[in-house]
């Protein structure tokens, strides 16, 4: 156990680093990138002494290590800055919009993976079978359909046509006041409150968006998870296991799942980061207020502050992911952390 | 007890079916010790496979019967084969520790079995499990309950994975090459260990092997296959002293044996005179207070303490040792693939422990120095056709190119003897010898004049090994090489080496001419080492 605590401690010292250097790139690239914020700040009557104003006023004017090291201060104390389009602090708007992506994402793996992993153990238990077939059709629609389109597929299916699904405009139809807030996830909050109507209603403004993801990551995990359980299954343990006359059952979940668990959690973290950056278009189709949409309006704007503090959350929720995955790995994998390895 | 009759066994392939076993029919007796003996291919535990009915997907059994204890093995429902399996007939597997579940505790994987067969309640199965780990002879059974397999060494593992066999008092014990993998005297301690156990049981064993020394000790009968089908079977002695399949006789020629020269190996009719290869006094190589440390987590490592010897040239010379006493560190530092932490490496007088790992590759002495690898098969590239393989060296270290280039291939082909038309064959379509031959053909490639050889026959069945080992005796002789023989196996270091060099932790515990140390042996290890190693019956 102590051994487990000072590899996670290990792996929180390494990330400083990496925070670190993301923070530099972050302030490199935002100003690298072509567009002036006081143009856009200062609007379309402005005059060549309201944009120099509007300048000064955020600091544009001093040179770059001089704004470097003003907003490495601000970070010190918290403060990400002021977002230019919203009119808000940067902190403010991800700690609004930050909880509604995460929420689709993590019910949308959910999803994915209560389909595709029995479905990859079917699949993989019997090569060649109807199951099988069906795990190949899945995967290979789930990565050739893009994600606005199955989202507008599905709105016009179970909106349109059947009229079962709410309109698609957000977390909350507008009848619902938001609950209040303790984690920003409204299923939690509406469900803590005690509220079964605005969970209800939050649930079926989640399902549509969160289905079209899990169909999109479903190709990655439902694959891998064929691949590890069929070379588990053909690992020399599974003949000792069936030489001891152990039960379909006990060898299958007891023995090979297991061992297949390590890269099925790998892939699982590779598909949550990048599914987290990539659901710009789901959250567009589905006007879904998440982190997404709100980082490709902050860089058409150059709202350099908004920018950085998406960048700079996201390594930070990286960081935490890896970390989480780590000590998943670590609950699996005995061998975990020690010379071994 | 069981009888096999007429069994054949296919398996469906994307050539069509394959025969893995053609007619075999046995019988066994309680309480007999059975060894079947063949090399790869033979079918020996692709029958064993098809007893247990746990032949891989596409393999079925085609015709026959097994019937064990009045249960028909071919017939019986799938239930009942499991039933079977663990609790009357057992199996013990190669290479132990891919045997065992990598991330399940071994007291655990051991439970499963007593539970599954109901000798164990939840309430008992831990002690249970503790006193099947005590059975095999595991010191301090209580604590190894809770290893993992990779916290143990490969000699545990495979008590483990008898002590899983075991667990259930099966009445039948089969053995799957169980030691292949093992150090000498491991295999020796696990050898012994089950063998008292099946006979104060009173179990049967039939064990399954291609080492004919091994089965003549541990077996009361062998069988003998070749390609499917059983050749010959009979006492072990008889088997040993008389044979009478033409296939029996070339397997115990092939045996390395106390008292056998190398062309002794091969069949009657391709025994030339071996050529004689001249030990001159001048060394080739000096190896001087030789020491490397690696850094470890928990401190220094010492992988080698300091060795000396000295390799004359046309000197044959043999390390023998076994797994982590540094013979491979120290052949991988005289290749100088590794940095010695100190001491010196003179080849023919210049130190080359003085020049950098790294930098070594474009050294002008490195064509001087080559190497053969244990493994023929990974030290192949398999997108590399054997022309290319042994072009490489060529390429890289002389100015030979074109048609000079092919030609020097062509000749070296015809020097290890691999036919010219298999030179554009691709690894995955070479046999095991004919890959061992272009590992030798690539090494000798630049004109070495000392080769080392890093186990080059231990992946290769014996009637291989006896041809490979006298193709590296015949080019000692004609290119007048020296060689280091890295090996684990006294019996075949023997056949080939002048002088031998018995490594233990490191460091050097008897050296001397091949004949003293092997037929007179000063130090207890290097006797326990002879000792272990399986000795066919005289013939």
């Amino acid at each position: 156990m102590g051994a487990r605590g000072r590899a996670t401690l290990v792996r929180v010292l390494q990330a400083i680093p990496v925070i670190f250097g993301v923070i530099v790139i972050s302030f490199i690239l935002t100003r690298a990138l072509p567009g002036d914020p006081a143009v856009q700040f200062a609007g379309a009557m402005a005059t060549d002494e309201s944009i120099q104003q509007v300048r000064e006023t955020l600091g544009l004017d001093k040179p770059l290590p001089q704004q470097f090291v003003l907003y490495l201060s601000q970070l010190a104390q918290g403060d990400l800055g002021q977002s230019l389009s919203t009119g808000r602090p940067v902190l403010t708007d991800l700690a609004s919009r930050l909880p509604a992506s995460l929420e689709l994402t993590l019910v949308a793996l959910l999803l994915s993976c209560l389909v595709s992993v029995p479905l990859g153990v079917l699949a993989a238990t019997r090569p060649g079978s109807w199951v099988d077939q069906l795990c190949r059709l899945l995967v290979t629609a789930g990565v050739s359909l893009p994600t606005f389109f199955t989202g507008v597929v599905l709105i016009y299916i179970f909106y349109y046509l059947l009229g079962i699904a709410p309109s698609p405009l957000g977390r909350l139809d507008f009848v619902y006041l938001d609950p209040p807030r303790v984690t920003g996830f409204f299923l939690i909050d509406s469900a803590l409150a005690g509220d079964g109507e605005t969970w209800f209603a939050a649930l079926r403004q989640l399902i549509l968006p969160a289905c079209t993801l899990a169909l999109f990551t479903l190709a990655p995990i439902a694959r891998m998870t064929r691949a590890a359980m069929l070379s588990a299954l053909s690992a020399d343990y599974i003949r000792t296991a069936r030489a001891a006359g152990l039960t379909r059952g006990k060898i299958l979940y007891g023995y090979a799942f297991r061992n297949a668990l390590l890269p099925v959690v790998t892939t699982l973290g590779m598909v949550f980061s990048f599914v987290l950056g990539a659901n710009v278009l789901v959250e567009k189709v589905f006007a879904w207020p998440g982190i997404g949409s709100y980082a490709v309006e902050a860089l058409v704007a150059s709202d350099y502050a908004a920018v950085q503090g998406f960048v700079l959350s996201m390594a930070l929720l990286f960081v935490l992911l890896n970390l989480v995955i780590d000590l998943a790995y670590s609950v699996i994998d005995p061998r975990f952390g020690t010379a071994a390895k | 007890m069981l009888s096999i009759k007429d069994l054949q066994v296919a398996f469906k392939t994307r050539k069509g079916e394959v025969n893995a076993v053609r007619g075999v029919s046995f019988e066994l007796a309680r309480g007999e010790r059975l060894g079947i003996v063949g090399e790869s291919g033979s079918g020996k535990s692709v029958t064993s496979y098809a007893l247990m009915r746990i032949l891989d997907a596409g393999g079925r059994i085609k015709a026959g019967d097994a019937v064990y204890s009045g249960i028909d093995l071919r017939n019986a429902s799938e239930s009942a084969m499991k039933d079977l399996r663990g609790r009357e007939i057992s199996m013990i597997f190669q290479n132990p520790r891919a045997a065992l579940n990598p991330i399940r505790k071994v007291g655990h994987q051991i439970e499963d079995v007593l539970r599954r067969h109901a000798r164990a309640s939840r309430q008992d199965a831990r002690d249970k499990a503790i006193a099947a780990l005590e059975a095999v002879r595991i010191n301090d059974a209580a604590a190894r309950y809770e290893a993992y397999p990779f916290e143990l060494s490969g000699g545990m593992c495979q008590r483990v994975v008898c002590a899983i066999a075991l667990a259930c008092d099966p009445k039948l014990l089969i053995m799957d090459e169980p030691t292949t993998g093992l150090d000498i005297t491991t295999q020796k301690a696990v050898m012994d260990l089950v063998d008292d156990l099946v006979k104060a049981r009173g179990m049967s064993s039939i064990l399954i092997t291609h080492d004919l020394g091994l089965a003549s000790e541990y077996c009361d009968r062998i069988v003998v296959m070749k390609d499917g089908q059983i050749v010959e079977q009979g006492d072990p002695k008889a088997l040993f002293t008389r044979p009478q399949h033409p296939y029996t006789r070339k397997l115990v020629d092939a045996t390395p044996r106390r008292g056998a020269t190398i062309r002794a190996l091969l069949p009657a009719e391709e025994r030339r005179p071996e050529l004689p290869h001249a030990v001159k006094d001048t060394p080739i190589l000096e190896v001087k207070d030789l020491v490397k440390t690696y850094q470890g987590k928990s401190g220094p490592v010492h992988a080698v303490k300091g060795v000396s010897f000295t390799i004359h040239e046309g000197q044959s010379v043999g390390l023998v040792g076994e797994s982590g006493c540094g013979k491979s560190t120290t052949s991988s530092m005289l290749v100088r693939l590794l940095d010695p932490s100190s001491g010196q490496i003179l080849y023919r007088g210049t130190d080359l422990a003085t020049i950098p790992s790294d930098g070594f590759a474009r050294h002008p002495l490195r064509p001087k120095i080559q190497m053969v690898f244990q493994d023929a098969t990974d030290s192949l590239n398999p997108r590399h056709s054997a022309r290319q393989s042994i072009a490489e060296p060529l390429l890289r270290m002389t100015p030979l190119r074109g048609a000079l280039l092919a030609a020097r291939v062509e000749e070296l082909a015809r020097l290890t003897g691999l036919p010219a038309h298999l030179l554009d064959r691709f690894p995955h379509q070479l046999s095991g010898g004919q890959k061992a031959r272009v590992g030798i053909a690539r090494a000798i490639a630049p004109d070495p004049d000392f080769l080392i050889l890093d186990e080059p026959t231990a992946a290769l069945d014996v009637s291989i090994q006896a041809v490979v080992l006298n193709l590296l005796a015949d080019l000692r002789a004609t290119l007048g090489m020296s060689y280091l023989f890295v090996s684990h196996d006294l019996n075949v270091v023997r056949l080939l080496c002048d002088h031998v060099i018995v490594m233990k932790s490191g460091e050097i515990i008897e050296a001397g001419p091949a004949e003293d140390v092997m037929d007179a042996p000063s130090h207890p290890y290097t006797r326990a080492l002879l000792a272990a190693a399986p000795q066919a019956p005289a013939a």
